[in-house]
């Protein structure tokens, strides 16, 4: 049986074992690294992030990696991003004033809203498991990362920030936060991005890493 | 309202999974990761590890234990016991914690907690808190595993704690550890009533009723489970179910 290698895109945020885990778990070999060569030579590729837009966009510039991930997605390379890493696929973040992202996916990364639906404050971040909704006009999850998880299955979220697609095609899952649709997981082609950790959302999240193994 | 969080808790005496009652006279269970992975797989919410004789010894052993376990464990871990610096928190996080829980070294020093949460972000740190009951209003917070007083008010020290960065509090009633004679609800509700973070109530659970009882009454947002699983006194799935039917949100699991 062939061993699905993984690129995990390693860029100086974060602790990217558990990610590393999680693949390996599925099945993956994995390499962490943040040499343009094996990044461009690799099958499928993750970047992950935790922190602000911002400094993660300065530390992917300042290793030369913007344009390299931009290759990937043009090469039609498998890529997912994890967190901050689906945020910053978005063209631009309103995080400490407006920071340009990859603009591999039309749209914006915007402050979750302080007040719910109703109007009360609300709890930011927002902290833990939320359950995975199908978008308005989206009838399934077939052909994407979701193709073998269900709706109402749930996911571990931290965040304080939310990406929003400009096309709503592009949006594949939704959760529901204080009333308010957030986007958890976006694609556009063989690009995915998950706002939550699939590494640590259990069996739920392995599925959508060993579909991203697969594909 | 917020999915209510089952959490399974694991106290950590060198290599074992040990269990005590009052935080004291301590069996051991077994292998810590033996029992981790069924908490896991009977879909556990979070894990949280504490190093129970971490303070005594000025360190804490579980960076091994947590390392391995982030091999086939997917659910978020708060790991505690023995995090005296900034340094500590880092190197356990990247043994796979994704918390860290501080409570004899914030009492010590309470800038630890601004200097994890900078660092980290605030989710990232859980404040520690060992509560004795010394009057019926009043609670002074222990440390070193309920060995030592400090002469603090629990209801000033969670505020306090708040207000420097702890993003979550972790509470356990020394005088029900283990007792299984029910969470400390009075505890419970003075502190979720004065702070807006989340709480995680800790000691006494002895059945599913009890934990309805803390969410429901005492206004936790979680419950750290211990000797009702490690003694398989029920599954994690058991007790989800008992709050489905009594219509508190709780993470949606379907059981294997």
């Amino acid at each position: 049986m062939n061993v699905p290698e993984i690129v995990v895109i390693d860029y100086g945020v974060g602790n990217l074992l558990s990610v590393q885990r999680g693949l390996e778990h599925c099945g993956a070999n994995v390499t962490l690294t943040a040499d343009p060569e094996k990044i461009l030579a690799a099958k499928r590729v993750v970047l992950p992030g935790v922190g602000a837009f911002g400094n993660a966009m300065e530390a992917l510039h300042n290793l030369d990696l913007v344009e390299v991930i931009r290759d990937v997605a043009n090469k039609q390379i498998s890529l997912l991003g994890i967190c901050l890493g689906m945020q910053l696929l978005f063209e631009e973040s309103e995080e400490f004033g407006i920071t340009a992202g990859l603009g591999l996916i039309p749209g914006r990364v915007l402050p979750i809203p302080i007040r719910t639906e109703l109007g009360e404050s609300q709890k930011i971040p927002h902290i833990g498991w939320s359950s995975l909704q199908l978008p308005d006009g989206l009838n399934g999850w077939n052909e994407t990362l979701l193709q073998d998880n269900h709706p109402s299955e749930s996911v571990y979220f931290v965040h304080s920030f939310m990406g929003l697609p400009t096309n709503p095609h592009h949006r594949i899952a939704d959760c529901k936060y204080g009333g308010h649709s957030v986007s958890a997981v976006i694609g556009r082609g063989h690009i995915t991005g998950c706002q939550f950790h699939p590494e640590k959302s259990g069996e739920v999240g392995l599925k959508i890493l060993r579909r991203f193994c697969l594909d | 309202m917020r999915n209510i969080r089952l959490i399974a808790r694991l106290d950590i005496k060198g290599p074992n999974l040990i269990k005590g009652i009052h935080l004291e006279g301590l069996r051991v269970m077994g292998s810590p990761n033996e029992h981790a992975l069924r908490y896991f797989l009977q879909g556990a919410d979070e894990l949280i590890y504490m190093d129970c004789v971490a303070s005594l010894y000025g360190r804490n052993h579980l960076g091994d234990i947590v390392s391995a376990a982030a091999k086939d464990i997917f659910v978020p871990m708060t790991v505690g016991g023995g995090i005296r610096s900034v340094d500590d928190a880092t190197q356990i996080l990247r043994a796979g914690a994704d918390k860290v829980a501080v409570n004899t070294a914030a009492v010590a020093n309470p800038q630890l907690i601004t200097e994890i949460a900078q660092r980290f972000g605030s989710q990232c740190m859980v404040l520690s808190i060992e509560a004795k009951q010394v009057n019926p209003d009043r609670w002074e917070v222990y440390t070193d595993n309920g060995r030592e007083r400090t002469g603090l008010d629990v209801i000033e020290w969670v505020k306090r704690g708040v207000e420097m960065g702890a993003g979550e509090i972790l509470l356990t009633s020394v005088d029900r550890e283990g007792t299984r004679k029910g969470f400390d609800i009075a505890l419970v509700m003075a502190v979720t009533s004065e702070i807006s973070v989340p709480v995680i109530a800790s000691g006494g659970m002895g059945s599913a009723d009890d934990m309805l009882t803390v969410v429901q009454d005492g206004g936790a947002d979680a419950v750290a489970m211990a000797d009702i699983l490690h003694y398989k006194r029920a599954e994690v799935g058991d007790i989800r179910a008992v709050a489905e039917k009594a219509g508190l949100g709780v993470r949606y699991y379907e059981r294997a």
